[in-house]
């Protein structure tokens, strides 16, 4: 009898959503381990830490902000495409407003030095922030009423703004590269305070959305609408605006990430910012769990998923392997993370934990 | 022959476990050539699972499996055809999508220069369907019919599997009406003549006698036993699924009465001239708090329709309703669950449960809904609530945190009544509550019904069993091609209603 609990409780733990994203990631960084030396290294230098382990955390951020925002639309069976899009629209709208001097063709001199001024900023930074992240959210916002209201497929929906984002972010710059100087922004991105100033962010924003959706029964119903949305239109959920909320927080989220990204190289590049980004949260997603039918969410197990992400490629970069090259790795990486999610696998797992009944009997 | 022969199936000592269930225990099953074999049993006493072992779906425990006297090992559907076993599922799996002869003929479609003879296609899905007596068009989606044509269509496609040897008929018919279900029977006899073994699974005990040559019955994942209709009376029977004996009826008409009393003279809705074109008719319409209107109707005679336009899932565009002598603006689901009333629809696994939450989600889901985003019921009052119902409506599961989707179809159905419950409804409206439910289920939905009435509360009751409808309802109002035809309240005859409803004098 005990015996039967304990291969019960097995078998519970080889059900949940977090075993196999941390699986994966503890494969990731045992191979580190063996094949990287000095890899967990851990330096203290001006009081703040620094190392491989913490680079995967900065560099992650943004894939985490973009996944946790994904893990929502996902959840209602959707996807948002324009993740990237609407990083660099964020990006831009941010740069712009900090430095608007940069795109006149002349400045009076009064001006110029301005332009490179690390302590000048045109709005306040509070002001350049909430600007950004509104029009992000309103980014997130076309997406859900396309989605919900127009009833246009979620893939196709948000494949417009994968495509036109980039082009409003470079009309917003007039299609000019904005530098950014302006260092309490830069500090975003770049900055540290012991841990890096990113991960701070990531675990604020990380508690407030599980608070948001796990202490309200805003999670239930997007997991209900994802399962089965005209049962949940039945029992009196509104899917609609449920869908529109999970485009809106998604959009939201990747205006952060823009801001994240752009402080962290110092530019606004409507171009490159972003780039492929939308396909990595996707998969940081699905690494964690959730159905691209959607249903079921983890928000922590996303995370883990996006750590998967960068673990992989900051470990090929740490052993030297060529950037080209690193795509490859990661999509063996999720190729494999996807087999431990196969049924066939799954049942081998619960071969393994269940009871042996034959004795039994 | 004989008699070892004519054995084609020999189940013995079949043994499965599911997390939390026993589902099969030590069963032990015979089917004979040219048989029509009843399996019968209350919601979660096994059928369907030893339906699975036997088609391949889920491999037993232990046990084994003898076909045409070879011990056999089913791996997969695949094998099962291999071996002349073919099923209709309970839940029509197929393609609404694609054409009606498509669905019948896929994977199987005859070929011409290597890509498929679109003709011959269609020809032979005509032919099938003929067989079974019915002439439609084959190159319409399939969705564009009714549920009783796409479950002739799963029949034919069954049929079509070459050297069909057994075949298993999991509640085919639970949505044909009386004539259709006449035409399966007759399909029936037909191949039971050419030596086929059916298994047939049903929960209409009217048609076990009419058709059947044996009756197993399970309980509980265990073999109760096996027996010959003409030598088991209909309440021995009964008495054996459900393990009890079932004075329940009586009770229910006296029970009835009493509740009768009870309705009050003021109005608690009132529709006037209430409709949707191509949808339902404008029909007049009023509810008395503490009574119990019953629908009745054929299959498509607008009673699903009258449910969804009261409960506001789709809108009128003409009409009024007035609830509480307050006439309604806005028509939305949610809108309806505020001013009290519920809706158990009437396809349970599309429109009812969300299979992959739990009991205790799906309980709380309209309750919540109702509360909005941010009033989240904390765990403990879901918690609470959870187990009065499952107690309650005595569903079951093995505790509140299993998934919706693994218990049978009876207690799904009465996880949908739960989650009407907690929201306290003024009107609960009951879409074909007891569709493929065990004859106790039912019974006890039928009581639940009429407690409701005896505590204030009204009723709308749509069943395709007439004598259900007749049972519960204090009146009674019939409908017709998508239009009221009349109304009866007190006692009536089964017949003058039936009369109605065919809408003709004679019968």
């Amino acid at each position: 009898m005990t015996q039967n609990k304990v291969s019960l409780s097995l078998r519970k733990i080889s059900d949940s959503k977090l075993v196999f994203p941390i699986i994966a990631l503890a494969l990731v960084l045992i191979f580190d381990l063996i094949f990287v030396r000095g890899f967990f290294n851990i330096e203290i230098r001006d009081g703040n830490i620094y190392g491989n382990l913490i680079d995967i955390l900065r560099s992650g951020s943004t894939v985490i902000l973009l996944a946790l925002g994904m893990t929502l639309v996902i959840a209602t069976g959707g996807v948002d495409l324009s993740v990237g899009a609407v990083m660099a629209i964020s990006a831009s709208v941010a740069a712009l407003m900090m430095n608007p001097y940069v795109m006149a063709k002349e400045l009076p001199e009064n001006l110029q030095k301005l332009v490179s001024d690390p302590n000048f900023t045109y709005a306040p930074l509070w002001a350049v922030l909430l600007v950004t992240l509104f029009i992000s959210a309103l980014c997130g916002l076309w997406n859900g009423l396309l989605v919900a209201y127009a009833k246009i497929q979620p893939m196709v929906a948000t494949l417009i703004l994968m495509i036109a984002g980039r082009g409003i972010a470079q009309l917003i710059t007039n299609g000019i590269r904005i530098q950014i100087f302006y260092e309490p922004y830069a500090f975003i991105g770049n900055g540290w305070a012991v841990l890096p100033f990113p991960l701070y962010i990531v675990v604020v924003v990380f508690v407030l959305l599980w608070i948001f959706t796990r202490k309200t029964s805003i999670g239930l119903f997007i997991e209900s609408v994802g399962v089965n949305a005209r049962s949940s239109f039945f029992s009196g959920i509104d899917e609609k605006k449920i869908k529109l909320l999970a485009y809106t927080i998604c959009g939201l989220f990747a205006g952060m990430a823009g801001i994240l990204a752009s402080a962290n190289i110092k530019t606004s590049d409507a171009n490159n910012i972003g780039a492929a980004l939308e396909l990595d949260a996707i998969l940081a997603v699905v690494i964690g769990g959730t159905l691209m039918v959607g249903g079921r969410f983890s928000l922590f197990a996303s995370v883990i998923g996006a750590l998967v992400m960068q673990a992989t490629t900051t470990s090929m970069y740490a052993i030297g392997v060529p950037a080209n090259a690193v795509l490859t790795i990661k999509g063996v990486v999720v190729i494999l993370v996807l087999l431990l999610y196969s049924e066939q696998v799954r049942n081998f797992f619960r071969r393994i934990t269940s009871p042996k009944k034959d004795v039994a009997t | 022959m004989s008699e070892l022969e004519n054995e084609i199936v020999k189940m013995r000592g079949i043994y499965k476990y599911f997390p939390g269930v026993q589902a099969l225990e030590n069963v032990d099953f015979t089917l004979k050539k040219g048989e029509v074999h009843a399996l019968l049993g209350e919601n979660g006493a096994g059928k369907s699972t030893l339906i699975k072992v036997l088609t391949g779906v889920e491999r037993p425990d232990t046990g084994t499996i003898e076909v045409e006297g070879k011990e056999v090992v089913i791996r997969s559907t695949q094998n099962a055809e291999e071996l002349g076993i073919s099923t209709v599922y309970q839940e029509i799996n197929l393609c609404l999508n694609l054409t009606v002869a498509e669905n019948i003929m896929i994977g199987r479609a005859p070929q011409k220069f290597g890509s498929l003879d679109w003709k011959a296609t269609n020809n032979k899905a005509r032919q099938l369907l003929k067989e079974l007596d019915v002439d439609i068009d084959v190159t319409q989606p399939l969705g564009s019919y009714s549920v009783a044509i796409q479950q002739m269509a799963a029949i034919a496609r069954a049929l079509d599997v070459s050297n069909t040897k057994i075949l298993i008929l999991d509640e085919p018919t639970s949505s044909l009406t009386t004539h259709e279900t006449a035409q399966l029977f007759n399909v029936m006899r037909k191949l039971k003549e050419q030596g086929v073994a059916i298994i047939f699974i049903t929960h209409f005990l009217d048609q076990v006698y009419e058709i059947c040559d044996k009756i197993t019955v399970l309980r509980n994942g265990a073999l109760v036993g096996s027996y010959i209709p003409s030598e088991l009376p209909r309440l021995e029977l009964i008495a054996k699924m459900i393990g009890r004996i079932l004075n329940e009826l009586d009770d229910m008409s006296k029970h009835k009465l009493e509740s009768s009393q009870n309705i009050k003279s003021d109005i608690l809705l009132e529709a006037k001239g209430l409709g949707r074109s191509g949808f339902i008719n404008p029909f007049d319409l009023e509810l008395h708090a503490g009574e119990v209107v019953g629908l009745a109707g054929l299959l498509g005679s607008g009673r699903t329709e009258i449910a969804q336009l009261l409960f506001g899932v789709e809108n009128p565009d003409i009409g009024s309703i007035k609830m509480d002598g307050k006439t309604i603006e806005d028509y939305s689901p949610l809108k309806s669950i505020d001013r009290g009333l519920a809706l158990c629809p009437e396809d349970r696994k599309a429109e009812g449960i969300v299979g992959e939450l739990t009991v205790r989600e799906n309980i709380i889901l309209a309750l919540q809904a109702n509360r909005g985003w941010f009033k989240y019921l904390n765990t403990k009052t879901q918690n609470e609530i959870a187990d009065k119902y499952i107690k309650l409506l005595s569903i079951a599961t093995p505790n509140a945190e299993q998934l919706v989707k693994n218990l049978s179809g009876g207690n799904q159905q009465k996880v949908i009544l739960a989650r009407w419950l907690a929201t306290n409804p003024q009107l609960l409206i009951l879409d074909e509550p007891t569709r493929g439910i065990d004859v106790g289920t039912k019974a006890e939905i039928q009581r639940l019904v009429l407690d409701l009435a005896e505590e204030g509360k009204s009723c709308i009751f749509i069943s395709s069993e007439l004598e259900e409808v007749l049972r519960t309802s204090h009146r009674i109002i019939v409908l017709k091609e998508k239009e009221k035809v009349t109304e009866f309240s007190g006692e009536v005859a089964e017949r003058k209603i039936m009369q109605s409803m065919a809408g003709s004098e004679e019968l």
